[in-house]
């Protein structure tokens, strides 16, 4: 990474506590634009926490948070999000009984104004509900179609385009891939790529080593609340990532009865 | 991208449907059918019984007008994922407190019924707040104000009238603006002018001689299609409709793209309270009295005429003129009955298979539209 370059986000010793559990026990990282930033982790590392607390769901319990150089502080997610970080989250992106245009523009609805009424405006809704859709090259049988009846990946395109539409500068993904098919998978990571190259950074959360790799530049490992380091793209072999989600030792003779890199 | 799934193409896989199915498949075609099948049923039994004369329709539009305020609250209530158990307590208490505020305490009945929608609706925020802060299910906590509002307000009547019904809640109210605005009757001027032409039957005998039988439409009427207008809009054209639509369907993904869920559910609560005390303004303007044991199982009244008009009881998911077409399907059928002279412990049993019938036909609309399983 080039140094003139500044971080959009920088995160420092972000310590998160529930009660007497310490989920995160001072956590840094730097996010460039236009660059895909991995997370990894085992199930409990703190990855979800970490997210959280930029993503302003929770509170940081001690650390700083510097958005474009800014001391930030989220109080709720409303305020991450105007401020341009968006959040897709695992399962929980869509509401499936809603249509994709009103899911499209949930919390964001634009509006019209009828004197000092002001109505949902579900015409450019739909219309940019289709557009966005057609660019990401899923097609839909209408804007009102209900989500509950598109694939998890189309699920997942839906709400990443949904983030792009909405200005979002920093994009953070939980677990994108986790339910997901190989296509699918495929479909989800193509995306990936093309919001990164639209300059937008990219914060992919993952426990699977190869998604990490076939779209990460970077890659940090979480382990018990704490950072393992960060490695560059090309300078980390799969094996080494796996060893240091999973604290290495055990993992080396279970993979050997396996045959291969989990 | 593969070049295989370029979007002009379109996917094989989404079936194309016809126009007529598109426009068949929604919300409320569940409340059409039974309306439908309503009106069919009693056409062919009860038509010579007077049931669709001027006095007959207004009758059980009436009935029908009553379930629809506390239906459309409901509704919205039910579809931002909560229930409100504590309808028709509410219904007697708000009743009880116009009468003690106006008949005991000598308020102007303007003034009592604006206090009364005051301490009402607060009521309804306390539910919500509960709700919302102790994260119980909000069956439990409104089961807890059904019977706390029912004893106060039993309690309040015996305490300050030592009688569970209080009148002369009339004189009170004569000539007051407000008590107009939901005991009156408007357009009796055409109503008048229809009874002149023949177009309505007039009184033959006594004092009111000449007038229409049907000399006006109640406030109540009014009322219940203003809400039904409200709150199909709200739902429908507003973001906060969608806001409603988000806090039902899954409150934790409603947070996370901002939607303000608390306030959502909190305020629908208190429109809960507001069509409640609607309810209970308009039956005391129009009885002169109020009575402790008003609103009784009224809630249950309310979640059946939404459920009928294709709403899911788990949130997410409805429609207000379906809730409106559910409350007209049980007054027509309530007052139907008794036109058509049926055994009136029979009532139960048609409402009963309705029901079945209805929610049956929602459930497989629903995965139709939503691709639910």
């Amino acid at each position: 990474m080039n140094a003139e370059r500044k971080p959009i986000v920088e995160m420092k010793n972000i310590e998160k506590h529930f009660g007497a559990v310490i989920a995160l026990a001072g956590v840094s990282l730097e996010v460039y634009p236009g660059e895909c930033h991995c997370l990894l982790g085992d199930n409990g590392a703190g990855k979800s926490t970490f997210i959280k607390a930029l993503s302003g769901v929770h509170k940081p319990t001690a650390g700083e948070i510097f958005f474009e150089g800014n001391p930030m502080s989220f109080d709720r997610p409303r305020d991450a999000i105007s401020a341009g970080i968006a959040t897709v989250y695992q399962d929980l992106a869509m509401i499936p009984l809603m249509s994709v245009s009103r899911n499209f523009f949930m919390g964001n609805e634009p509006v019209k104004k009828f004197g000092p009424i002001k109505l949902f405006d579900h015409e450019t809704a739909n219309r940019i509900t289709m557009e966005e859709m057609g660019k990401m090259g899923i097609s839909l049988r209408g804007p009102d179609q209900a989500v509950g009846t598109l694939s998890g990946g189309e699920r997942q395109t839906v709400a990443i385009a949904r983030a792009v539409h909405f200005g979002a500068k920093v994009l953070i993904l939980d677990e994108p891939t986790s339910a997901l098919g190989v296509r699918q998978t495929a479909n989800v990571l193509a995306t990936v790529d093309k919001v990164r190259k639209q300059g937008i950074a990219v914060v992919l959360i993952t426990h699977n080593v190869r998604h990490a790799l076939a779209a990460g530049d970077r890659f940090t490992v979480l382990n018990r609340g704490k950072t393992l380091g960060t490695a560059q793209r090309g300078n980390i072999t799969p094996e080494e990532l796996q060893d240091m989600m999973a604290g290495g030792v055990e993992l080396a003779t279970l993979e050997s009865s396996l045959g291969g890199t989990v | 991208m593969s070049p295989a799934t370029t979007p002009e193409l379109g996917d094989e896989r989404v079936k194309t449907r016809s126009r007529f199915r598109e426009a068949l498949i929604r919300p409320e075609l569940g409340g059409i059918a039974g309306i439908i099948l309503v009106f069919f049923f009693f056409l062919l039994t009860a038509a010579d019984s007077g049931m669709f004369s001027a006095a007959g329709v207004l009758n059980w539009s009436i009935v029908s007008a009553q379930f629809m305020i506390i239906a459309v609250g409901a509704c919205l209530l039910m579809i931002a994922g909560e229930f409100d158990l504590s309808v028709g307590s509410m219904i007697g208490f708000a009743g009880i407190v116009i009468a003690i505020l106006s008949v005991q305490m000598g308020w102007p009945m303007w003034m009592a019924i604006i206090a009364t929608f005051v301490v009402c609706v607060g009521l309804g925020a306390v539910n919500g707040w509960l709700v919302i802060k102790t994260g119980l299910p909000s069956f439990i906590v409104t089961l807890a104000f059904l019977y706390i509002l029912r004893g106060l307000t039993i309690f309040a009547a015996i305490a300050t009238t030592r009688k569970t019904i209080i009148g002369g809640v009339r004189d009170v109210a004569e000539g007051d603006w407000l008590a107009a605005l939901f005991g009156g009757k408007v357009l009796t001027g055409l109503f008048q002018w229809m009874g002149n032409i023949g177009l309505i039957d007039t009184f033959e005998r006594g004092t009111r001689k000449g007038q229409p039988v049907v000399d006006g439409i109640p406030m109540l009427i009014v009322w219940a299609l203003a809400l039904v207008i409200f709150g199909h809009i709200l739902l429908t054209r507003t973001r906060f409709g969608n806001w409603i639509f988000a806090s039902g369907g899954d409150a934790q993904s409603a947070r996370y793209t901002g939607v303000p869920v608390n306030r959502v559910k909190i305020l629908m609560f208190m429109f809960t309270a507001f069509c409640a005390t609607v309810f209970a303004t308009c039956q005391v303007m129009e009885f002169g009295s109020a009575g402790a044991d008003r609103g009784l199982l009224k809630e249950f009244e309310a979640i059946i005429s939404v459920v009928i008009g294709g709403a899911l009881l788990t949130g997410g998911y409805g429609s207000v003129i379906g809730a409106a077409l559910g409350a007209l399907i049980f007054g027509v059928v309530q007052q139907g009955l008794f036109f058509a002279g049926v055994e009136s412990s029979l009532f139960r049993v048609f409402l009963g298979v309705i029901l079945l019938l209805a929610v049956i036909l929602n459930t497989y609309i629903r995965r139709m539209i939503t691709g639910d399983k």
